[in-house]
């Protein structure tokens, strides 16, 4: 059995056996998830037993995301509608769990008790599409300020009205409630005989790389709590998307994880290619998986340099930067751009590797190499790092699962869970490499896996090198792909075709899915909605480091405040695809 | 603009000279602010590190406190919510003081054209210079210096410059 039918196989039997337990719901499959459609009183029921009942063990609530039907085609009975998408990584099993939301005002059961990681992503629906969520412990915005009013995403909502913000928020309602939900109250100050001091750092400031509020409250430098504040990197990804067609959006993906763009584009790319069917070259998977690889490694590269900057390390920024600077004269050569490199389309690659790029690359990897090398005698063995890291900022598997953890920083805490091993896409079962795991989920278990996944995606690298083959880096699909230049420019059809392509953009067919990728910082998801047009009815971004961000407070309590700084920066939230 | 004492010698004395020496030092000690908020701080990272090293010219020396910075380069998106935070550091830096526009968002809102991103700073501070591009290469941010160190060697110490900015927040 190949790994398609065998996952198609997985996916039947996955199908009975939700249909056998939830009778009354709708089940179907779409791509590799099983979709239930329940009544919205038996949202909370559903939910709970594929989280808890051991057949299903749904540990993951991977996104939640709001669908406003106004403007849809077919027309549908209420207006909106939630989805969660939950994932069993063990036995890769994907399930989104639809309910319709007859009144939004009213709302549906939140789903918080269950898993912490709706907290933040129930907070995104009521904010984007102003759903309310019954029991929420804390519903308010998230991603826009609050001054504003309205819900930006909802169909009716002009997507060119900005509203002024005059003042930030003072978070001081928020940041007594949770000094609350720690036990601290007036009579523990009292006892430590000092006052609790309240300390903002950022929204800007050097630690924050870029622009992210951390609120503590502090017993001398202890944190006893802390709230964060996201958005202020919000740019309207979504509503953007709407109004691109699907090519037009890959621009848009670079700017998500800005520091690994390239990633971003494949995992967008194959989200859509999923959905239209279309398997791409081996060429360009060969590419793509290449690439991402070599991304992955420059997005720890940077993560590295500027955490190590933040311990005060200077010497390994130079160490370790310099090579991702060097990195820039291949991906300017390749793509034509150094950071922000646009390189997929739907269908294919934008263009095929230059002459003698493998001589190119192959000295990148030695030079990285080096630079990891030099790094890590400079780390592995010091007395003051691993003071500094070790047993620090930890956070338990159990915890890092609830608030929704993907990628390395699940990894540190020790849970196996990598999609490149557990749901294969682009022959990633057929090369040889390791996942690392770390042990105690603290800073140095994140910093060290960073390392380790370093050198096994240079190995992956060098076998895909190894093993790419000739041949074409775009499907022959004039429905999909731009047809050759010569035929353009020289007869009709094939001008109509690049016409009718770069207006319309590429017809996907209508329907919902949702398609993930391991990208450097967990898992990447696209949740797409399709009116069969060729701009995207709705596309929603599952970014891994907003739900990583949303555990933050479970790390940082009870630790120093310069530990907070430190661990900030080994968890690599990137405020593109933070806020997106 | 002014230091203190010359301040007090108003438009009646003849200052050139003291114009000259003061903007020389200024020109090639800038102390810039960075006020990173996206993908174009990550270039301005490589215009700080070993390759093309802003040292060169006098400006290494970046400052996270802009009660210290007197050159702010705003790299990245601004947000409506982060509008008011980019103004009030605007405000604590002390004159006299330059404002960089680094990339498309900073300069125009970009590719962002849309409810949440302010279309360009100039609506909240004044700005002294934009650098196209999304994001602008090292080399562009390199010239954008040399070319504030320019417009310092032409400024007199006498006149405060965008004294009537008004912005969208005031
Ligand atoms: S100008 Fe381009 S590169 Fe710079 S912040 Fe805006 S989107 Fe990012």
């Amino acid at each position: 059995m190949t790994l398609k039918e065998f996952s198609t196989d997985m996916n039947a039997k996955a199908l009975e056996k939700i249909k056998a337990a939830f009778p009354d719901t709708t089940c179907t499959t779409v791509l590799d998830s099983v979709v239930v459609d329940v009544q919205p009183e038996n949202l909370e029921s559903t939910l709970s037993r594929l989280k808890n009942d051991p057949a299903f063990n749904c540990g993951l609530l991977l996104d939640v995301t709001g669908i406003d039907y106004l403007d849809y085609p077919t027309p549908q009975k209420f207006r909106f509608h939630v989805v969660y998408t939950l994932r069993n990584w063990q036995d890769n099993l994907l399930v989104q769990v639809r309910t319709a939301v007859p009144d939004p005002q009213a709302g549906i059961a939140t789903a918080t008790h269950l898993w912490a990681s709706a907290n933040w992503g129930e907070r995104e629906v009521y904010d984007q599409y102003g759903i309310r969520f019954n029991g929420h412990p804390d519903l308010r915005r998230i991603l826009n300020h609050w001054q504003f009013e309205g819900h930006p995403l909802r169909k009716d909502y002009p997507i060119e009205k900005g509203q002024i913000c005059y003042e930030t928020d003072r978070l001081e309602n928020e940041i007594r409630a949770r000094l609350f939900e720690n036990g601290i109250d007036e009579t523990t100050m009292k006892d430590i005989n000092t006052e609790i001091m309240f300390l903002n750092i950022g929204p800007s400031h050097p630690a924050t790389h870029g622009a992210i509020r951390i609120l503590t409250a502090l017993d001398g430098e202890t944190i006893l709590a802390n709230v964060n504040e996201i958005g202020y990197l919000h740019r309207g990804f979504e509503k953007t998307a709407e109004n691109r067609t699907y090519n037009q959006i890959v621009p848009l993906t670079d700017r998500l994880n800005y520091c690994s763009s390239m990633i971003n584009n494949i995992a967008y790319a194959k989200a859509v290619e999923a959905w239209l069917g279309v398997t791409i070259t081996e060429r360009a998977q060969f590419m793509r998986v290449l690439l991402t690889e070599f991304y992955r490694v420059l997005d720890h590269l940077v993560c590295l340099a500027a955490a190590l900057v933040d311990m005060g390390g200077l010497t390994n920024y130079w160490y370790l930067y310099n090579e991702k600077e060097a990195a820039y004269d291949l991906i300017s050569r390749l793509t034509g751009a150094r950071l922000t490199s646009s390189f997929t389309r739907i269908g294919g690659m934008y263009r095929d590797f230059y002459e003698g790029w493998e001589k190119d690359l192959e000295l990148q990897l030695r030079g990285i190499e080096k630079g990891i090398g030099d790094a890590l005698k400079l780390v592995e063995t010091n007395r003051i790092v691993h003071d500094r890291t070790q047993g620090v900022c930890v956070i338990s598997a159990e915890t890092a699962l609830s608030y929704g953890f993907t990628g390395p920083v699940l990894r540190a805490s020790g849970v196996p869970y990598d999609m490149r091993k557990d749901a294969p896409y682009y022959n990633y079962e057929a090369l040889d490499f390791e996942v690392p795991v770390g042990t105690n989920g603290d800073i140095y278990d994140r910093f060290m896996i960073r390392f380790y996944e370093m050198a096994q995606s240079i190995r992956i690298i060098r076998q895909a090198m190894q093993h790419i083959p000739q041949g074409p880096i775009n499907v022959k699909d004039s429905q999909v792909c731009l047809p050759p230049k010569d035929q353009v420019y020289n007869n009709i059809e094939g001008l109509a075709n690049h016409f009718k392509l770069i207006f319309e953009g590429v017809k996907v067919p209508a329907g919902e899915w949702y398609d993930a990728y391991e990208a450097a910082n967990g898992e990447l998801g696209f949740h797409f909605v399709s009116d069969g047009s060729g701009q995207p009815y709705k596309l929603k971004v599952r970014p891994p480091c907003f739900y990583t961000m949303g555990g933050f407070h479970k790390m940082v309590e009870g630790n120093m405040i310069a530990d907070a700084v430190i661990n900030l920066s080994c968890i690599n939230i990137i405020g593109g695809e933070l806020d997106r | 603009m002014a230091l203190g004492l010359e301040a007090s010698l108003g438009n009646t004395v003849l200052t050139t000279k003291l114009d000259a020496v003061i903007n020389w030092g200024r020109q090639y000690s800038l102390w810039p602010f960075i006020f990173g908020t996206a993908c174009c701080a990550i270039e301005f990272m490589s215009a700080a590190a070993s390759q093309h090293d802003i040292s060169r010219f006098g400006a290494e020396v970046v400052r996270f406190s802009p009660r210290q910075a007197d050159l702010l380069l705003v790299c990245g998106t601004i947000s409506y919510k982060q509008a008011p935070i980019l103004k009030r550091i605007y405000e604590q830096m002390p004159l006299p003081k330059w404002v960089v526009a680094m990339g498309a968002c900073a300069s125009s809102g970009g590719i962002y054209d849309n409810y949440c991103t302010v279309q360009g700073i100039d609506t909240i501070i004044p700005v002294d210079l934009y650098i196209s591009g999304c994001p602008p290469r090292p080399e562009a941010v390199l010239d954008a210096l040399i070319k504030i160190q320019e417009q310092i060697r032409g400024e007199s110490i006498l006149i405060d410059r965008h004294n009537d900015f008004k912005g969208i927040l005031d």
